[in-house]
């Protein structure tokens, strides 16, 4: 429904309320980008196709956050990492339903959607991460 | 060889940094500017200086945007234009270049460059928030990513890759909290231990209290000049040899590389090649320890050592006050404060001092050559300066 939807963040974010992973793909360069952008970084061209990522990939950084900002005070302490997808490239999240101990930089992780949508702008639906157990 | 003296620095103000209590930045940036005058008798503020060019970070804490005018009042340089530049915690570290490109193009011959941020009235958790704005919104922000978090995740992309250890990036706040306690206007005056850092409480794994600069009011300036007239105004003028600034991705996830600050390394490597100078030339450093692990990697991108052997420098005190060459005797912004806007060129105040003999307590005997590196948000801007004794 939204493959002819405009290359912007915005669009990135209503693909999430269909469970998809969206990145864009350069047409003349083929390079891929996330979050998707009007003009590719590399060759220039403003031409690109969505591209459906499979959001799976390994964590390569992480931190626990003790303390937030007031929105995310509640939530404390939360587990933020970057993971690098498979399609090589990072996105940063919150990494759901893990004990801080058991996290390690290079373990696999898979993106889930939160498809609920926030009361607060821009009321964006939310990805995050968990564990990958098929690739563990 | 041919070294160039892009501008001379003949004054400078710093403000008390700390918690001011009932004072606006105004207020406290025409203490900076006050101070800058004084030391310089044979200038008319009034009449000499042409433009302002100021760091100021956030409209967010004061509820007060539009500050360039306001601070060219408060400072008495009436109607002389102010132009207000913002780049996160590099605001004045550009502010300051922008003053060296204004006096190069030869529309001016004396500029004030400056900063000021006024932070303590507000709740830690406002703070955290505003300071949150400098980072990515889409993707850092509404994912709960706090500044500390950024500088978390490149800490133990840091010690994942490298070895680096929670102790070494402990002693960096040890080492600059010894020479804020030399300084009178650092906002805490206070030694601590190892160990008092290690069992601070959590910010950010692994980043605890003591990792992280403090929130603090404050203000800096300096007077710049064309270096033909410098000696109009003083005796021992220093010179800025080199300047040098990059941009990077807002989004600290966009880069390649999570342990190096990309847009760091070339501003670095823009100041040293026009100032003619290399890693080994320098006297001493001020570097942007908005957290520890940050300095341990200045030490590198600044090429003081190869990558990964930052915390070595730390563990053998090559960079302490008495050490080969000493980083941040100001106290940095660990122990001296980090009223954002103010940062960069109260770094280069330091140098400043350092270079004319004045740094009292913590003065680094002879130093002759010294660099400033500030950077902006998670590493998206970062400026290097060179500073040459007169």
């Amino acid at each position: 429904m939204l493959e002819d939807s405009p290359f912007t963040i915005e669009s990135f974010y209503k693909f999430l309320c269909e469970r998809k992973l969206m990145a864009t793909k350069c047409c003349k360069c083929e390079t891929l980008f996330l979050p998707p952008r009007p003009m590719c970084t590399k060759c220039l061209s403003t031409n690109f196709n969505w591209v459906k990522l499979e959001g799976k990939g390994e964590l390569i950084s992480y931190t626990v956050i003790h303390f937030s900002t007031e929105q995310f005070q509640s939530k404390t302490p939360y587990i933020i990492g970057i993971v690098k997808l498979n399609a090589g490239l990072n996105l940063p999240g919150i990494i759901r339903d893990m004990n801080p101990k058991q996290i390690r930089v290079g373990m696999n992780l898979l993106v889930d959607f939160d498809t609920s949508i926030p009361l607060q702008w821009p009321q964006w639906p939310r990805y995050f991460f968990k564990l990958d157990t098929l690739s563990s | 060889m041919t070294q160039k003296n892009l501008v001379s620095i003949v004054s400078s103000g710093l403000s008390k940094f700390g918690r001011l209590e009932g004072k606006c930045s105004r207020e406290i940036f025409a203490e900076a500017a006050k101070e800058a005058f004084e030391k310089c008798p044979n200038l008319d503020p009034v009449k000499d200086i042409e433009a302002l060019f100021i760091g100021h970070m956030g409209e967010s804490f004061e509820h007060q945007g539009h500050t360039g005018p306001i601070l060219a009042d408060w400072a008495s340089l009436l109607p002389r234009p102010a132009i207000r530049i913002e780049s996160a915690c590099a605001s004045s570290g550009v502010a300051l270049r922008m003053g060296i490109i204004a006096i190069l193009s030869g529309m001016y011959n004396i500029v004030m460059v400056g900063g000021v941020e006024k932070m303590t009235h507000r709740t830690t958790m406002d703070v955290t928030e505003f300071l949150t704005m400098a980072s990515d919104f889409p993707f850092e922000q509404w994912n709960g990513i706090t500044f500390p978090g950024l500088y978390a995740l490149m800490a133990t992309a840091h010690m994942h890759k490298y070895g680096t250890t929670e102790e070494q990036m402990a002693r960096v706040a040890v080492k600059n909290h010894h020479n804020g306690a030399l300084n009178p206007k650092a906002h805490i005056q206070k030694e601590i231990t190892l160990e008092k850092v290690m069992s601070s409480r959590v910010i950010a794994w692994p980043l605890k209290l003591y990792d992280c600069s403090l929130i603090s009011d404050g203000a800096s300036c300096l007077i710049l000049t064309n270096p033909n007239i410098a000696k109009t105004f003083t005796d021992i003028p220093v010179h800025i040899i080199g300047t040098g600034q990059a941009s990077d991705t807002i989004g600290l996830y966009e880069r390649d590389e999570l342990t190096t600050l990309k847009a760091g390394r070339l501003a670095g490597r823009e100041a040293y090649k026009m100032a003619h100078v290399t890693p080994k030339d320098l006297d001493i450093i001020e570097v942007h320890d908005c957290f520890t692990i940050a300095e341990i990697i200045a030490y590198e991108d600044l090429g003081l050592c190869k990558p990964g052997k930052g915390g070595n420098l730390i563990d053998q005190n090559v960079t302490s006050l008495d050490g080969e060459i000493p980083v941040n005797t100001s106290g940095g912004l660990k122990a001296k404060g980090h009223p954002v806007g103010a940062t960069g060129t109260a770094q280069a105040y330091e140098i400043y001092l350092q270079l004319i003999g004045q740094a009292e307590k913590r003065q680094v005997s002879g130093a002759e050559i010294g660099l400033s590196y500030n950077v902006g948000g998670s590493g998206a801007s970062a400026t290097a300066h060179i500073f040459k004794r007169g």
